[in-house]
């Protein structure tokens, strides 16, 4: 029951949208996102509600995250 | 689940239907053929062998994405004899049972698609029986088709060494998740579509190159190749090693496992088969695959080992981790 | 795509493993952690990532599945409508929750109309499509909650009736977390909850109770660097919120559907099945939701179900102590036996997100 996917919209068509999960397409909802989206953001979709807006600055947030958590143990395993 | 009654389960191909075949078919059975409990049955005939399968065809929706019913039986038959190394297949023949009311226009339409699916497989249907039961008795049609075929040498889904690597003929779980989302209404658009063809060609080639190298083979329909290879491992007494990244899937199957939250090693594939080949005969096996239009995304997904006999086990990168076969098929974790 | 595939970086999440082995090896003591989400559990299970954790950290389930969580009576008033002929709609994975005595599945075996739907939209889409009353079963946390009020916002068609189960995760923590016999040192809190209230609603939590909640999501690289955060603030001594799944949680939350939720469910005490009553941790429908509420409409035809018998077995089901952490499945006498995915005895085994069915399928990691 929370199994949030992350889709990219393809198309808005009023408080609905049609959001590409890499290739498969499905209808959700606009009515719960907090912040204008528009075609080719991302979006975070639980039971049919799009719940967040994904900013690629966001996601460029976590995998600095990833990186900043990793690089010196990453060093360690190269060796 | 009760333990006096026939439930649902009892028919998805996992460990309570091989129970059910045990405990009510096998009882008091003692020919060798049937306990082996193998996709098809094997009988000498002169320098040959005879090889003969049967299975009955139930879906819902009868047309979904990639196929119907109709080349699912056909598919399924020739199938089974391919797994025994059958694959000059001499004829078929195919009962219909349809319920009172079923669109003449719908049974028209399953009929050339057996016929498209024979054509493909190079076979034929040669006999056939028809019935038709009230309204409501039946949801809409049963197919139950059977098959004969010839071979020099019968492989069996029994014959897994250590050492043999396990390929798989192209991507997984497609027929499953193309099905689960058709019947559902799942609202998903896109090219997601049932992988169900007859593998005789692919598997005559596979054989040609490998020969007596191909030790073991088994297509993963109902219950996946988690279901499969648990069988397998269970008759040879072997563990079998997978690695999660070598798995061919299909850029759709992916997308759909990942939105519903369903494992696509656990659900069912209808033209796909599984391959125990010793690693001397690997590269040409997989040269002949790859060089068929059904194997072109044929792999090598893992190794038999002499781990603990009848486990599967998933190196996912992160860790190991052993897969179980499910009980009933899987529903979306979407919900 | 691409992207989801990063977060599945098998270097990334081998360096994540050192970082928290060497972590526990310096802290040369055991750790006790809780994560809050069924999902959690599902992409440990899935990843193999418990096999590979270092021995003295002990990472506990929390009372994170949602199935698991509605109470037996709540299961009872739905089968109850079932029984008197009323259509019923719901998540697949409640279908076969035992009540008191019987599951949905049960009702439906027995003639019932019991429906599977897969979005909330779904429900008012069925209901507008017949003039008879509709029954949505709405459950799970603030994620399924946010568009059952949604839902309910958008002119929902006359016969659609919504009988809620929601609950409010946050108030599940702060039980856990005053049990006398905690002995919990760190919270992983569920990123698409949060994604819905925002990481800032766990700060009361941290300050009362001094222990740290570190939001995480649900890709294997996601969970080993919220739990990094988490053991390395536990070993310095630090009790803060920290943000590890920064690319959906914010501090503030989706305003906007923090204000549909509440617009629609006010907070109420109630009962958490086989955990305690918690305080606040029911979300209702308000008053002026009443027109749609199925508590209301069938008060009369609740009332006057019949008494359930519990089944015999029942009291011996565990799930509560594995919800709270204090049990492991494999702690169970009926785990894998008597109780299995297709003969429940409790929620745990049927949920997706149960523990129980997590380990049943997965293996229990030894």
């Amino acid at each position: 029951m929370c199994l949030g996917v992350p889709g990219r919209i393809l198309e808005i068509d009023g408080s609905n949208a049609v959001v590409d999960f890499w290739g498969v397409r499905r209808r959700v909802s606009l009515d719960v996102v907090d912040e204008p989206v528009a075609a080719g953001d991302h979006v975070l979709v639980h039971v049919g509600f799009a719940i967040r807006r994904i900013a690629p600055e966001d996601l460029a947030e976590t995998l600095a995250f990833f990186e900043a958590m990793t690089a010196e143990d990453l060093e360690g395993l190269r060796k | 689940m009760t333990d006096d009654r026939v439930e649902l389960a009892h028919g998805a191909g996992g460990r309570a239907m091989r129970a059910l075949i045990e405990s009510v078919f096998l009882a008091g059975v003692t020919d060798p053929e049937a306990r082996a409990m193998g996709d098809g049955a094997a009988i000498p005939l002169g320098d040959k062998w005879l090889v003969l399968t049967t299975d009955a065809h139930v879906v819902a929706p009868i047309f979904f994405p990639g196929g119907d019913i109709g080349r699912l039986s056909v598919s399924g038959v020739v199938n089974d004899l391919a797994m025994m190394g059958a694959c000059d297949v001499l004829a078929l023949t195919s009962s219909v049972i349809v319920e009172e009311g079923f669109p003449l226009e719908a049974l028209a339409r399953v009929q050339r698609s057996m016929q498209l699916a024979c054509e493909e497989a190079h076979t034929r249907i040669v006999t056939g029986d028809t019935k038709v039961m009230r309204r409501g008795e039946l949801d809409g049609l049963v197919l139950s088709t059977s098959g004969v075929g010839l071979t020099d040498r019968v492989v069996r889904d029994s014959g897994l060494e250590p050492g043999d690597a396990i390929v798989v003929t192209g991507t997984l779980g497609d027929h499953g998740l193309a099905v689960l989302s058709a019947r559902n209404a799942l609202g998903l658009e896109g090219d997601l579509r049932s992988d169900v063809a007859p593998l005789n060609g692919l598997v005559r080639g596979a054989l040609a190159a490998g020969g007596a190298a191909i030790h073991a083979m088994k297509d993963p329909t109902r219950g996946g190749v988690t279901s499969a290879l648990t069988e397998m491992a269970e008759k040879a007494g072997v563990s079998i090693l997978l690695d999660e990244s070598a798995l061919p899937m299909s850029a759709p199957g992916r997308a759909a496992a990942e939105l519903l939250g369903i494992d696509p090693l656990a659900v069912a594939n209808e033209g796909k088969a599984l391959l125990g080949v010793h690693p001397s005969a690997l590269a040409s096996v997989l040269a002949a695959l790859h060089a068929h239009p059904l194997g072109r995304l044929a792999a090598c997904i893992g190794r038999v080992t002499e781990g603990e006999k009848g486990s599967v086990l998933l190196d996912t990168g992160f860790g190991t981790r052993r897969l179980f076969e499910r009980d009933g098929d899987p529903l979306p974790r979407i919900c | 795509m691409n992207a989801k595939l990063e977060f599945r970086d098998v270097s990334r999440g081998r360096a994540l493993q050192a970082r928290l082995d060497r972590a526990m090896a310096r802290a040369n003591r055991d750790v006790t952690v809780m994560h809050v989400c069924g999902s959690h559990e599902q992409a440990i299970a899935r990843y193999g990532l418990r096999a590979r954790f270092p021995a003295n950290l002990h990472v506990k389930m929390g009372p994170g599945c949602p199935v698991c969580v509605t109470d037996a009576p709540e299961i009872d008033a739905c089968v109850a409508l079932a029984e008197r002929g009323l259509r019923i709609l719901t998540y697949g994975d409640m279908v076969r929750v035992p009540g008191r005595a019987k599951s949905l599945e049960d009702a439906r075996a027995a003639g019932a109309r019991v429906e599977v739907i897969y979005a909330a939209t779904q429900a008012a889409e069925l209901a507008a499509a017949t003039n008879e009353p509709v029954i949505f079963f709405a459950t799970g946390f603030e994620t399924t909650a946010v568009p059952t009020a949604a839902v309910l916002l958008r002119d929902p068609p006359l016969n659609l009736f919504v009988l809620s189960a929601h609950k409010w995760v946050p108030a599940a923590m702060e039980v856990v977390a005053s049990s006398p016999d905690s002995r919990i040192e760190g919270y992983l809190a569920a990123g698409h909850a949060a994604t819905i209230t925002g990481c800032g609603i766990f700060e009361p939590f941290v300050e009362k109770h001094r222990r740290p909640v570190v939001v995480a999501g649900f890709e294997p690289l996601d969970i080993l660097s919220g739990l990094v955060v988490l053991v390395e603030q536990i070993l310095e001594g630090k009790a803060e919120v920290a943000n590890a799944f920064p690319r959906c949680v914010t501090r503030e939350g989706n305003r906007r559907a923090l204000d549909a939720l509440f617009r629609v469910f006010e907070m109420g005490d109630g009962e958490w099945r086989g955990i305690a009553r918690v305080p606040l941790g029911d979300l209702r429908l308000r008053p002026e939701f009443a027109a749609h509420d199925a508590t209301v409409r069938f008060a009369a035809e609740l009332a006057a179900a019949p008494a359930v018998e519990p089944r015999a077995d029942a009291a011996e089901c565990r799930c509560g102590a594995i919800m709270t952490g204090q049990l492991q499945p494999t702690d169970c006498r009926h785990f894998g036996k008597g109780c299995r995915p297709d003969a429940p005895i409790g929620a745990c085994m049927v949920s997706t997100e149960g523990a129980c069915r997590i380990w049943y399928e997965h293996g229990s990691p030894s």
